[in-house]
């Protein structure tokens, strides 16, 4: 017995190194592995809270809507009733923290009226569209309210 | 219209995701996989014409598996992270088994067969050579100098065990490369059960042919004659793996176009036009009907040995090209077309950037520094191994 | 008005409680929200679509999408002579300006809006080898950031194309649903935007979300649901030719 173990105490000493590597291993893993990994599932439960916390840029119509009341009730009596105001606008959740010094952009009609209006085959038959020479060269606020656009 | 970009393709799809470094990794570990095994037959299988590159196939499949995770490092978003995968493997995911895998096979398999088979040496280089090389081996010998017939009896048990571990973790260690692609549904050119096999057996193929080029140029730059018994036993060997892994590619191809399933008109017509050169000229063509054509001749027809040596050296170079080109068409092949199949893209390489054709070369040429200072360290020839 | 002592400290006590649970409201109190109650997922009518590209520009803008990479994109398809196998369809820069105009024509022609479908069974959760990208709680696909390697098996393993690889963060990038918005009650930024009202975000937990009747009146459908992804974005009158 005692001869097996001396011819294979090389043997012997490699497995205590590898015992040494695993200990190791477990040991840097307990101390670098996140806090909360695991806690809802395979993944970092801080990174809800990451992207829970980033900043938004639309305020969404019901935030406008507490102070641009005139704006809302005329956009809801027209066409345009479930067009939010920031798809026209833009992004305003800076203008919506601190309105006095953002403002809002008025945005050009020109692109932004062709943007959906413009016809085209693929878009639905009964959706307001048009083509080439409907405004004869006129602006299309020269007839339209934006806000509520029947003529 | 986007550059490149024929018919449609997802907006985010234009831009390939893996690279030339991710045809590297397949081919690297299929080169190591590939030499592992010829080793094992030496071991294993006890044949005895084989012996000869038995120690050169080791160190081969070490200076590859060396090199084998830089590709991968350099192809990473964040290679700093990369200890992420030992520390929390997502078990879903078969890349999240690559680290253990891997590690297993480089300390638990190679690393403990090559120590058991050069123990003598190392001991006896411990003692004979002079500092620094002499704290080297004194560091390997792991501070036991009991070299005994008996303890070298253990030894070679030992190590008999380790390479027929080895031999299901080699087969381990490349078939989940191939299993990566092919459980992704998501890709008709990836997803098949076919894909670690002929992953598998193309690694053999390459392995064998590596270690048939690298044993022939090192018995050349030693001056010495190549044993020819062991030649002819590889590239048997070699011959017969490449006709598996040549009836499996067509058993691939036959059952896809026999099937034609949505996916097979794009894929077909990618076949033909982006991938026209690497598939059919350079894999099929070059890289396996013509090895196969030569290989076939030597079994056949009775040569001298230096026309032998070099069909020899030709089959196994060409081979080595055609693995490699199967492993860019499984991997940018699978890249190319829209999952749309809509349409078509084209992967732009870049030279000297990190994931580019210069990078990629200089990888290539990373293990034969490295088996060369192997070699000069633990040599694997006869005449100089200690009795 | 004579207000007493009493009453007037009342009053201001409520002006100040009012005025700042509104500011709570206004800002989001995400203390209240509770993953537990909410299911999400989105509804999509291709009959409404018009292709005017703003739920992508909103989404770039609320999300800082980099240029060139898209989290959602429009695709225009168009069907000549009932030939579903062979639509022609194009999304030019992911429909970020909308779509040139083309001539009149004959052929069906749609606009098909296009997200991360926020699969149950999602492949990219199962492909992802540290856990960086993974499903919450409330049924939202999401990448952690901070811990995401790169290595694009996600990307890979996506049947929709709606991953990306973020060009300057070197992580994996895709549609959050807007969760940073919408555990704050408000709704996506597309949705926001879309001024037809084609895209709607549902949250199949609330039983007063318009999406049940949206299922239950609607033929409706997921992309590609032969890859079992359990997809939840439900497209209705999504045609035949749509890939």
């Amino acid at each position: 017995m005692k001869k097996i173990l001396r011819d294979s105490e090389h043997l012997v000493r490699l497995v205590i190194l590898a015992a040494i590597f695993v200990a190791v291993f477990l040991i840097i893993r307990k101390a670098v592995v996140p806090a909360g990994f695991g806690k809802y599932g395979h993944y970092r439960a801080g990174a809800l809270d990451d992207i829970r916390a980033r900043s938004i840029s639309f305020a969404g119509h019901e935030a406008c809507e507490t102070c641009h009341d005139e704006q809302a009730q005329k956009k809801a009596q027209g066409k345009h009733a479930q067009v939010a105001c920031e798809a026209c606008h833009g992004p305003l959740a800076a203008h919506a923290d601190d309105p006095s010094t953002i403002k809002a952009v008025k945005p050009d009609p020109a692109t932004l009226c062709m943007r959906c209006h413009q016809a085209d085959s693929a878009k639905p038959k009964t959706f307001p569209q048009v083509a080439g020479d409907h405004a004869g060269g006129e602006p299309c606020g020269a007839c339209h309210n934006p806000h509520n656009p029947a003529m | 219209m986007t550059p490149g970009v024929q018919g449609f393709m997802y907006p985010n799809e234009v831009e390939l995701q893996w690279s030339v470094l991710i045809v590297l990794y397949p081919y690297i570990t299929g080169l190591v996989a590939g030499a592992f095994i010829l080793a094992s037959l030496s071991r294993i299988f006890n044949i005895a014409a084989v012996k000869p590159i038995y120690r050169l196939s080791l160190l081969t499949a070490l200076a590859f598996l060396l090199v084998a995770p830089l590709p991968l490092q350099l192809h990473l978003g964040h290679p700093e992270r990369s200890f992420e995968m030992y520390l929390t493997p997502h078990k879903t995911s078969a890349m999240a088994m690559f680290g253990f895998v891997y590690l297993w096979y480089l300390l638990a398999v190679l690393l403990t067969e090559i120590w058991l088979d050069y123990r003598g040496d190392i001991v006896r280089l411990a003692q004979s050579s002079r500092a620094p090389v002499k704290w080297i081996y004194a560091a390997l010998t792991l501070g036991s100098y009991n070299v005994s017939p008996a303890s070298r009896r253990i030894d070679d048990r030992v190590g008999w065990a380790v390479t027929l571990i080895g031999i299901p973790s080699a087969f381990l260690l490349h078939g989940y490369v191939g299993f990566i692609f092919g459980s992704v549904k998501a890709n008709p050119w990836w997803s098949t059960p076919l894909m670690p096999i002929v992953f598998l057996f193309s690694a053999m193929v390459s392995g064998i042919a590596a270690v048939l080029v690298i044993y022939q140029a090192i018995t050349r730059i030693r001056g010495r004659e190549a044993d020819m018994a062991c030649l002819d036993t590889v590239a048997k060997y070699l011959f017969y793996v490449f006709i598996v892994d040549f009836s499996l590619e067509m058993l691939d191809l036959v059952h896809r176009t026999y099937e034609s399933n949505e996916s097979f008109r794009a894929l077909d017509f990618m076949v033909h036009t982006r991938l026209f050169f690497s598939q059919i000229v350079l894999q099929i063509y070059l890289g396996t009907l013509l090895p196969i054509a030569l290989l076939a001749v030597t079994q056949v027809v009775k040569l001298r040995a230096p026309v032998r040596r070099v069909l020899y050296s030709t089959a196994a170079s060409l081979t080595l090209i055609g693995i490699l080109a199967m492993r860019w068409n499984v991997v940018i092949g699978g890249q190319l077309f829209s999952k749309s199949f809509l349409g078509y893209t084209t992967y732009k390489m870049e030279f000297a950037t990190r994931e580019g054709l210069l990078p990629a070369i200089a990888l290539m040429i990373l293990p034969f520094p490295i088996l060369w200072v192997l070699l000069k360290l633990l040599p694997p020839w006869e005449e100089q191994k200690a009795t | 008005m004579d207000l007493n002592r009493r009453e007037l400290l009342v009053g201001v006590g409520k002006f100040i409680i009012l005025s700042g649970s509104a500011r709570a409201a206004l800002n989001g109190d995400t203390q209240t929200y509770n993953m537990a109650e909410h299911w999400w997922g989105m509804t999509i009518d291709v009959s409404k679509c018009i292709g005017c590209g703003n739920c992508v520009r909103a989404c770039a803008a609320e999300n800082g999408v980099p240029k060139g990479y898209f989290r959602t994109w429009v695709e225009r398809y168009q069907v000549n002579g009932g030939d579903i196998e062979h639509p022609q369809v194009d999304s030019p820069d992911g429909a970020f300006n909308g779509f040139p105009p083309r001539g009149p024509s004959n052929a069906k022609s749609f606009f098909v809006p296009k997200l991360c479908n926020h699969c149950v069974d999602s492949p990219c959760v199962q492909a992802c080898p540290v856990g960086a990208t993974f499903d919450s709680p409330d049924g939202v696909v999401l990448v952690d950031e901070k811990y995401c390697v790169g290595c694009r098996y996600c990307i890979q393993a996506c049947p929709y194309g709606c991953r990306y690889l973020h060009p300057t963060k070197h992580t994996a990038d895709k549609c959050s649903l807007c969760y940073h918005r919408i555990t704050k009650g408000l709704t996506t930024a597309c949705c926001e935007a879309c001024p037809t009202g084609a895209r709607k975000l549902a949250d199949l937990k609330n039983p007063a979300d318009p999406v049940h009747e949206f299922l239950r009146d609607n033929n409706v459908q997921v992309l590609k649901p032969y890859m079992a992804t359990r997809a939840k974005v439900y497209y209705k009158d999504l045609d035949g030719a749509v890939r």
